[in-house]
């Protein structure tokens, strides 16, 4: 090939094409070069210093994160004494305004900064110790916590923001001042941020976390007189594993029950239950659109992050979102309803757990109407990292648990509510339902894979019987925003549009286990754990929602039918216009 | 040195929401006119507060965290209102070994308000500033465009009596 480059990398000859990073040819070679600003097509602003690399014959050391190779004949010293001493030096000048708290730290252990202090073997955390401005933090949100005393001004979580179309945070002041925050110094929840966690899984360092509820569940655990159940979302069996160091897409789905279990819940509970039941309630109330001139495209409503952005920032279009809460709420809803009253358990007493791969859920349970018992249907959401925390707490050595399924009759899912962890998947999932029921023929094969993929937008066109149906889903805000646009203007001629609030869907979603920049940049995480959700799908017995037993029960002893009246006081919601910022 | 937030309401009439709205309208769609809208806008209303800032984020269609990001950046974006008459008192070396900062804090005193800040009637604001070219005449402070030279702690109340009514 004509634009190849023949270049060697710490004398190891090696041909690259015109205009790759000198990260991306080390890598090719087998060389790690350490970052910690840079995020693949998110952050790549050489802004840290901390990848620099010597290239023969350059006036200094060049950022190995953006410097392009275009000449023949390049040589690059990656690990030159020269290269060491100066990322030492970067580490050192970090560590000076750095609250240097690392035992207490909720990523001790997980932190990119305190990784590569060991690494390059930095032997003093003061070796510059001169004005450290001192920050309060804020605390302001339903679901996260940002400490600026730890943050290292990579602007990761900027990037990460902006990447969403959000935008609510970004770096104040200047010089030794330089500080991440809102405008006018405003709590975020203040703000129009949606809650979806992405500036917490991209932080390099503890500056950033969720809202740590496991303190309260393990209080209400160990409470006699409360009856504790949990529920478990899709997205969490295919990403748990990464918490104790198993390799990213591996589905531990029966050892995710006996954790459980053994944590002390009283009843485990899956939200695939809940997903089925959503899409039994969604696909009715699509069809009611359809043949009754509703208002479409309908919109999903399972994303609380999405629903959150829709709020702030397309009022207007409120009426387009299916009124179904989502599966966390609809699970929760039933357990303080159905189930408390199929097993004589006054509601007051039951506390509802949901492990979430999300950290616009802890936002969520607290919204109106998420009460259907009078009581609120979800008390505590935990994230995937919580979970993991937990389980560690309680010394449970997840490796070797076994697999368990989880209990009746809130438990059993079908394929078909598997999948909602990924994008495209409550799609999915809905076509098969709405494909059976328009034409009362059994599909033959129930994947739909022009809705599955990681592409930020895609489009499907089906004839279901009659109808045909047009449908687009997109995950992400900032692909959400160019969906909602056509909307607004009327050019959206889909029927049904699925959006999810995270890049790639709820498998990446803010409350999932935080992977280093290095995993992030080299691997494609958000593809390798929706492949453990698809593969369980494929597995499972019955892959259709309507086909769900334990949801023919729930209707036949309790809801009635899908969209009916008790359906729609307990599984329902309603949407409100919010302020972009509320001084 | 962070800025100091305004407390104080924003006021505005139909000409300057007028004025700025034509910058906006002339600058939409071109990012790289961000600065130039809100310098623009501190001429209008002399600081740039929260309201003028999301009028312009939402007119340039960007975050209004990039507008307050760049206005928190830039030395020349006040946060604050100038008062009807703005003190500047020279903290450059020269004022200052003559005791300039007496002056400064006697002043605070006074008017009940610190640096880069403004009396809540808009009469007076205060700031520090470093050296006017002045050195002959220090210690100096001045009020928007009279200069004050060779002065004391104690000659603070009679300046600030020529302006009060």
């Amino acid at each position: 090939m004509e634009n190849m480059l023949n270049i060697k990398i710490n004398g190891m000859p090696c041909s690259v094409p015109y205009g790759t990073t000198i990260l991306e040819a080390a890598r090719q070679v087998g060389i790690e070069i350490p970052t910690l600003c840079f995020l693949k097509e998110i952050n790549e602003i050489g802004a840290c210093r901390f990848c620099v690399v010597e290239v023969k014959g350059a006036r200094s050391l060049v950022a190995a994160c953006v410097f392009p190779i275009e000449r023949d004949g390049t040589e690059i010293f990656t690990n030159s004494e020269k290269v060491r001493k100066a990322r030492k030096t970067t580490l050192e000048l970090i560590l000076s305004t750095h609250e240097r708290k690392c035992l207490s730290c909720i990523r001790s252990g997980n932190c990119e900064l305190q990784k590569l202090c060991k690494e390059y073997g930095v032997e003093t955390e003061d070796k510059y110790d001169g004005f450290k401005p001192v920050y309060e933090l804020d605390f302001s949100a339903a679901h996260m916590v940002r400490d600026n005393n730890k943050c290292i001004l990579c602007r990761r979580c900027v990037a990460a923001c902006n990447n969403q179309s959000i935008g609510v945070i970004g770096a104040n002041a200047r010089g030794i001042d330089t500080h991440i925050g809102s405008p006018f110094e405003l709590g975020l929840d203040t703000t129009s941020c949606i809650s979806c966690g992405q500036c917490i899984v991209n932080c390099p360092v503890g500056a950033i976390y969720e809202k740590d509820d496991t303190a309260k569940v393990f209080e209400a655990i160990n409470d006699e007189t409360k009856h504790v159940v949990v529920q478990a979302a899709p997205a969490i069996r295919a990403t748990l594993g990464e918490c104790f160091g198993m390799p990213v897409g591996t589905d531990v789905t029966g050892k995710m029950f006996a954790a459980l279990r053994r944590l002390g819940f009283d009843k485990v509970f899956d939200t695939n239950f809940g997903a089925d039941l959503t899409i039994m309630e969604e696909a009715t109330e699509l069809l009611d659109r359809v043949k009754n001139g509703g208002v479409l495209p309908m919109i999903t409503s399972c994303s609380p992050g999405w629903i959150k952005y829709c709020e702030h920032y397309y009022p207007t279009e409120l009426d387009h979102l299916s009124t179904c809460k989502s599966p966390m709420q609809m699970q929760g809803a039933v357990i303080k309803t159905y189930y408390a009253e199929k097993n004589g358990i006054d509601p007051k007493d039951i506390v509802s757990v949901a492990i979430m791969p999300c950290t616009a859920k802890k936002f969520e349970c607290g919204r109106d109407t998420m009460d259907a018992s009078g009581y609120a249907d979800v008390d505590y959401v935990l994230t995937t990292r919580e979970l993991g925390r937990m389980i560690n707490t309680a010394g449970i050595n997840f490796a070797l648990l076994p697999d368990e399924s989880c209990d009746a009759p809130l438990g059993q899912g079908t394929g078909a509510a598997v999948i909602f962890g990924a994008t495209g998947g409550v799609m999915e999932a809905a076509l098969r339902t709405a494909a059976e029921v328009i034409t009362g023929e059994s599909l033959e094969k129930p994947e739909f894979h022009d809705v599955r993929g990681m592409e930020g937008i895609k489009e499907a066109s089906y004839k279901l019987g009659d109808l045909d149906v047009k449908v687009a889903i997109a995950s992400g805000t900032k692909n959400a925003k160019a969906l909602m646009e056509k909307v607004k203007d009327g050019t959206a001629d889909y029927t049904f549009i699925e959006i999810m609030g995270c890049p790639g869907g709820c498998i990446n979603g803010g409350g999932q286990p935080v992977q280093d920049a290095t995993t992030r940049n080299f691997t494609d995480l958000k593809a390798l754990r929706a492949s453990a959700l698809y593969e369980n799908d494929k597995n499972r017995p019955s892959r259709k929602s309507h086909e769900n037993e334990d949801v023919k029960t729930i209707y036949a002893e309790f809801l009635g039918e899908p969209n009916s009246h008790k359906a729609h006081k307990l599984l329902h919601t309603s949407y409100k216009a919010r302020p972009m910022y509320n001084k | 040195m962070l800025k100091k937030i305004s407390t104080l309401p924003f006021k505005d009439t139909p000409e300057q929401a007028t004025k700025l709205d034509a910058v906006i309208a002339e600058c939409t769609g071109d990012n790289s006119q961000l600065m130039h809208v809100m310098q623009v806008a501190q001429d209008i209303y002399g600081y740039l507060p929260f309201e003028v800032q999301q009028k312009i984020a939402d007119g340039m269609n960007v975050p209004l965290e990039k507008v307050y990001g760049v206005a928190t950046f830039y030395a020349q974006f006040a946060l604050s209102p100038k008062g009807e008459y703005a003190i500047s008192v020279c903290l450059g070396t020269a004022c200052y070994v003559k005791a300039a900062q007496e002056i400064f804090d006697e002043l605070s005193a006074q008017l009940g308000i610190g640096a880069d800040e403004c009396t809540a009637d808009g009469k007076f604001s205060l700031t520090a500033c470093r050296c006017i070219g002045a050195c002959g005449l220090a210690p100096v402070l001045t009020v928007n465009d009279d200069v004050y030279g060779k002065i004391t702690a104690k000659d603070v109340k009679g300046i600030l009596d020529k302006y009060m009514n």
